[in-house]
């Protein structure tokens, strides 16, 4: 609670001269990021003090599930695991299709602490990764905010991001999934990028490659990283900052970063040949050109320089147009022009609904609503124009970075509610970097409104460090590619510094008169602070309540008590021991991963979604009346069929709920099933209004089958009305296991009936084989010794 | 179908053999048994046999040894056979434990298989005692139907001799078999057989020569769930800080009839009485009083449907497997809990330690086939033993657990085939010097030093080339 705070008030004690202070102000600086690191770890251990120590939702148990193939086989069988208990009959390469950053790392966390005899098992170190991360991602939003705005501003942001809901809400204890540690690579990446750009050392670029290496490995989202640096070259070429830091800091990373990225299966080629990657060698050549230019232009004289340029040019913009038209001709002969589905859903937000109703049915895939923006990041929201502003005065490199960056995270968390992610820790610095210059100004102010308190030699030298902006203004003026001063103090800042002494001083006459009036600061102070604590208890809550359920487990207070809802590991325990290892269970693609983790069955569909033909054939099947399905599902061997259903307890995201969308996903491939057949008046329905298809199909039926025997009346509590059809048999599909509330039901496809080739033989062999056993049934009944 | 042909064979087949031994064997002993009741319980799946023999010495010589006969079939599923002999007279008689062994007797028609009951006292010529013996089977109900569906009630067979075998001649004999309940679909008449309720009586048979033997099956309603742990590895740490950690693998099955068909919740929710009666719902474990951090999972997380009772001598976890057991259905679970050491470690008068702590299961009226019993001694500890009051297989392992350096010594007992009888106090003796207590933590400190100092050195030495 107290971290943005005393962060805030350490702030002035690190900019003094004084040697001591500066020491402790580097302890204490150190002790309140360890404290942002415990607060971001243990902010996140609410779903296990809650809940339990379990994996949670669904993709994580993918990843979990991955990374105990990989504690228990190694990495070289990993590499080549061929999956072949998903997708059935086509299988998976888990492989080469898997970004393995996430179980790569807590294999290796694993791993260590096996080797030193701490024998934690896979599971409980799998939980933790997210949380441990998150501390991990804090710490380096320090060195972030550090780089641009210095260590006041660093702490504030650190501190903001350790609790921001938009991260927790990805990374709580068993979040298990690839944000846990790709949120933290993105914001490393971009700190070391930075640090690159400040003090154009090739050491960090070669550090700033690997970062980014491990970004590829943990996320497909490294493709931000890869279009938000060039774009950001780009502006400061247009801007004209363009120097030789600002060439090291590119260019190494796009080489190395893409020979990299390269190297990780699942992008492969895909580093150089898809569009998402054009962008960064366009301002590879582009950088590489003006880098030349600025070359030419120190040898030749201005002259010369100017008939080199006309020349250059003209020649220039003939082959660039060349070499433009064959990569659109290249890019245009692919069919989704060289762009994946869901990046092109990024560009064009209606081309997912439009196109592709696999990846518009994903709820997290959805653009957010208003109110979502302030659940995720609560008062940073009013924070980012101040902190943009901050950003502007004066405009570095690395703030220019910072605003380019939160430009465009704004737009993507505008698309799709997923990527809020990425937008939360942009906000998290900006505000960070907002709150530190408005309470830097603010005690400042009131420092000078109480000359008693402090003595004439302090305001001094809190004038000449608390003044940096300023200072740093003159700096960056003299010489433009300089900034940050103070955090680097090498020797040419140092002495800019000394010259700038009386200058200063001159300024503090100005800068007294520029101050606030105490009371109006006092009482601003005391609103930063209420808005902040307001953010902690936002914080706390949303950890607590809103982000930190396991999904699997649900839970609902009710006046006698807590109940809780252990239906689906219910049903899967129940697969896992009492069916054979190899059947095969069909149900909809969202209970794949579950299924596979936790019931060790073969899946026909999962999260993947890579095929969407198989997809939809379960679609149609779950749509088609119980005949047609029965033939669709033995034709792919399944065995047991699973739905959810939340008619009898009210859980709402059921399979009822979610069936316009497998009718969606199976028509868009089978054109036999067609979506107005399953509404009436345009309206889905499931009551007496329903239309005969949706009530014969199956999906239906095995929701709803035996329902009416609970109540007597049928009534489906999530839909708040009675179902249409009631009484019904059902002839191909028999029920093998209903869980406690009936949120899942599995059903077992009847065998096929013998083949009967004539009717006289049939009947004989029937009546024949019929009237022996009853006989020899009758005999064992009566006596069993005869 | 084919179960009551083969038992006719059977029948026929030992009805033969029988003839053929009393034609050949001549009584080989001075022994002969008075008066021999038996009453069979089969109310459980653990079939319970109370044998009380009267046994004379009509030889000349004394003797202390007397055999029991078990058929080969029957000894397979023989989980324990305790002896207990009546002392004193009328009024006040006290009841003494004997020992009892497995024995090998190289004429032992049709591969009998005996047991050795060692008298405390040799029995002299014409005297004459009274043994009352327990033994108990298991897997000896066999579910007939082999497989029912939800709401059908579960009949099984049971298959014994109205006669008691022995090698002995026994005067009079009575068996009483009692049933759970008073549905009994048939039994094997042999006159005088009485049932009356849920008793069934065979005998008296007088003068019965050695070896006699008449098949019997009884087939009965029995609708109590048979909980089995096919196997159960049980692994009790001790750490010389105050706990001891307690660690329970189950592989629990439901050994009854195996269900068929449908499962229909509804049905099983609104009719409980008449659907899945013998459904396995709970169990209940009897865990040792003072037990703390008790938890209930399986490999896919915390099981939530528990609960624990403490009281000062006891403490009863009533768990509920996920969903209901029906025959044939599997589940595995974990139980751990932890106890306070000095609850269960104590020092012998040689200066050694010693654990003493329950063999067995913990869960009440269930069958183990197979148990692992692992005692995970403190790092450092030497020359341990095991005292145990029945045979069980030995090894040592090594075990490393929490920054150990050379592992922990690990005791392991196996045995098979356990009933709660066996749930009897062992003892693993050791000897531990508590200086190896401080060995951890020495070494976390002397690492954390190291890292101090290796942070100061960092600090104060300048590897730049350039000055």
């Amino acid at each position: 609670m107290a971290a943005p705070e005393s962060s805030a008030a350490a702030v002035p004690t690190l900019y003094t001269n004084n040697a001591l202070r500066n020491a402790f102000g580097g302890v204490l600086a150190f002790f309140i990021l360890l404290l942002i690191g415990v607060m971001a770890f243990s902010i996140r251990l609410f779903s296990v003090i809650k809940y339990e120590s379990v994996i949670h939702e669904f993709d994580p148990y993918f990843n979990y599930r991955v990374t105990q193939f990989l504690a228990k086989n190694g990495i070289y069988e990993f590499w080549n695991w061929f999956d072949d208990r998903t997708w059935y009959p086509l299988g998976r390469v888990i492989g080469g299709t898997v970004y393995p950053g996430l179980t790569l790392t807590a294999g290796t966390i694993w791993w260590l602490l096996n080797s030193l005899n701490i024998p934690l098992s896979v599971e409980t170190v799998c939980v933790f990764t997210a949380p441990i991360f998150s501390a991990f991602a804090s710490w380096a939003t320090y060195l972030l905010t550090k780089e641009v705005k210095g260590t006041g501003a660093g702490l504030t942001a650190a501190a903001l991001l350790a609790m921001v809901p938009s991260y927790i809400s990805r990374s709580v204890a068993g979040s298990y999934d690839n944000e846990a540690v790709a949120i933290f690579a993105l914001i490393f990446t971009f700190y070391l990028y930075i640090k690159t750009l400040n003090t154009g050392s090739l050491f960090y670029a070669t550090l700033n490659s690997i970062a980014y290496f491990y970004m590829v490995c943990s996320w497909g989202g490294y493709t931000f990283i890869i279009n938000l640096i060039p774009m950001h070259v780009l502006l400061c070429i247009v801007t004209g900052r363009f120097s030789s830091r600002l060439y090291i800091a590119y260019a190494p990373l796009v080489v190395l970063g893409t020979l990299l990225a390269a190297l990780v299966p699942v992008v492969g080629f895909n580093a150089v040949m898809t569009s998402e990657h054009f962008a960064s060698f366009l301002v590879f050549i582009i950088l590489h050109v003006v880098a030349f230019v600025y070359y030419i232009k120190g040898i030749l004289t201005p002259k010369m320089f100017k008939v080199a340029v006309t020349l250059v040019v003209s020649v220039g913009l003939a082959v660039c147009c060349a070499v433009i038209a064959v990569l659109v001709a290249l890019v245009a002969s692919s069919p989704t022009k060289g762009w994946s589905g869901r990046s092109l859903s990024l560009l064009d937000p209606t081309y997912a609904s439009k196109y592709i109703p696999i990846i518009a049915s994903v709820s997290e895939h959805q653009p957010p609503t208003w109110p979502s923006y302030f659940m995720d990041i609560n008062v940073l929201a009013f924070l980012v124009p101040a902190g943009i502003i901050a950003c502007f005065s004066p405009l570095s490199d690395a703030s220019s970075f910072v605003v380019l960056y939160i430009a465009t995270s704004v737009y993507f968390s505008g698309v799709m509610v997923r990527l809020m992610l990425v937008f939360a820790p942009a906000a998290c610095i900006t505000s960070g970097i907002a709150l530190s210059q408005a309470f830097d100004v603010f005690t400042r102010s009131i420092k000078f409104q109480l000359p008693g308190i402090a003595s004439n030699t302090e305001v001094d030298a809190a004038e000449t460090s608390s003044s940096t902006a300023e200072a740093q203004n003159d700096v960056v003026k003299a010489e433009k590619s300089e900034e940050t001063s103070k955090n680097r103090p090498s020797k040419k800042s140092k002495k800019k510094e000394k010259e700038e002494k009386p200058l200063t001083k001159a300024k503090a006459e100005k800068k007294r008169l520029l101050a606030l009036p105490l009371d109006s600061s006092v009482i601003s102070l005391l609103l930063l602070i209420l808005l902040g604590a307001l953010y902690v208890v936002h914080c706390v809550w949303a950890a607590a309540e809103a982000y930190s359920a396991p999904s699997i487990v649900l839970t609902s207070r009710s006046h006698d008590g807590l109940h809780v809802f252990d239906d689906f590991r219910e049903a899967y325990a129940w697969l896992r021991h009492n069916t054979d290892v190899d059947d095969k269970v069909a149900s909809w693609w969202d209970y794949g991963y579950q299924t596979t983790a936790m019931a060790n069955r073969t899946v026909i569909v999962d999260n993947n979604t890579w095929n969407n033909t198989h997809i939809a054939t379960v679609g149609t099947a779950m749509s088609s009346p119980e005949k047609a399905a029965w033939e669709i599902f033995h034709s792919l061997d399944v065995k047991y069929v699973l739905v959810v259903f939340g008619g009898l307890v009210g859980y709402p995201s059921d399979d009822i709920n979610k069936f316009l969308w497998m009718v969606r996903i199976g028509g868009g491939v089978f054109p036999h099933i067609k979506e107005p057949d399953y509404l009436r008046d345009g309206q889905y329905r499931i009551d007496s209004q329903a239309t005969p298809t949706m009530l014969n199909c199956l999906m239906y039926k095995l929701s709803y089958y035996r329902f009416v025997e609970t109540d007597g009346k049928a009534f489906d509590r999530v839909r708040q009305t009675e179902i249409g059809k009631k009484y019904f048999k059902l002839t191909h599909f028999e029920e093998v296991f209903t869980t406690h509330h009936w949120m899942v039901r599995i059903y077992k496809l009847k065998p096929p009936k013998n083949r009967i080739r004539g009717k006289t033989k049939k009947s004989k062999s029937k009546t024949s084989t019929t009237s022996s056993r009853a006989k020899r049934s009758g005999t064992g009944k009566k006596n069993p010794w005869n | 179908m084919e179960a009551p042909i083969r038992a006719t064979e059977f029948l026929r087949f030992t009805l033969l053999s029988l003839l053929f031994f009393v034609c050949r064997s001549s009584p080989s002993h001075d022994l002969l048994i008075s008066n021999a009741e038996r009453r069979i319980d089969l109310t459980s799946h653990i079939v319970k046999v109370y044998l009380t023999l009267k046994v004379e010495n009509a030889g000349s010589t004394p003797t202390s040894e007397i055999l029991l006969a078990f058929p080969p079939t029957q000894v397979d599923h023989l989980a324990t056979v305790e002896a207990l002999v009546t002392k004193g007279k009328r009024k006040k008689t006290t009841l003494a434990r004997l020992d009892v062994k497995p024995t090998e007797l190289p004429d032992a028609p049709n591969g009998t298989k005996y047991f050795t009951i060692y008298l405390a006292n040799p029995l002299n010529s014409g005297e004459s005692t009274t043994l009352e013996v327990l033994y108990l089977f298991t897997h000896s109900l066999e579910p007939f139907p082999a497989e029912i569906g939800q709401s059908e009630s579960q009949l099984v067979y049971y298959r014994d001799s109205a006669l008691i075998l022995s090698p002995y001649h026994i005067k009079q004999q009575t068996t009483f078999l009692k049933t759970p309940s008073t549905k009994v679909e048939s039994f094997t008449s042999m006159e005088p057989t009485n049932r009356a309720g849920t008793e069934m009586k065979y005998g008296p048979y007088e003068d019965r020569p050695p070896y006699s033997f008449s098949p019997i099956l009884i087939h009965f309603e029995n609708n109590s769930p048979f909980p089995v742990v096919e196997e159960l590895v049980r692994e009790v740490e001790i750490s010389h800080w105050g706990n001891l950690q307690v660690t329970e693998h189950y592989t629990l099955v439901h050994g009854g009839a195996r269900h068929k068909g449908v499962f229909s919740r509804v049905d099983y929710q609104s009719r409980p009485n008449l659907n899945g009666v013998s459904s396995l719902r709970y169990l209940l474990a009897r865990l040792p009083p003072r037990v703390h951090s008790v938890y209930y999972r399986d490999e896919i997380g915390n099981i939530s449907s528990s609960h624990l009772r403490t009281d000062s001598r006891k403490s009863e976890l009533e768990i509920e497997p996920r969903y209901p057991l029906f025959g044939g259905w599997k589940a595995t679970f974990v139980i751990g809990y932890g106890l306070p050491l000095q609850d269960f470690l104590f020092e012998s008068s040689d200066d050694r330690r010693y654990l003493n702590f329950t063999f067995g299961c913990p869960l009440l009226d269930t069958v183990v086939d197979k148990l692992t019993v692992k005692v995970v001694l403190p790092e450092g500890s030497k020359d341990p033993s095991a005292v145990v009051p029945f045979t069980v297989e030995q090894h040592l392992e090594t075990k490393y657990s929490y920054l150990d350096v050379v592992g922990r010594t690990v005791v392991v007992m196996e045995k098979k085939n356990l009933v709660p009888v066996h749930n009897s106090p062992f003892q693993v003796y050791y000897t531990f010097k508590p200086i190896f207590m401080l060995a951890e933590p020495l070494m976390l400190a002397s690492a954390f030093f190291l890292f101090f100092v290796a942070s100061v050195a960092y600090l104060h030495i300048d590897l730049s080339i350039r000055k």
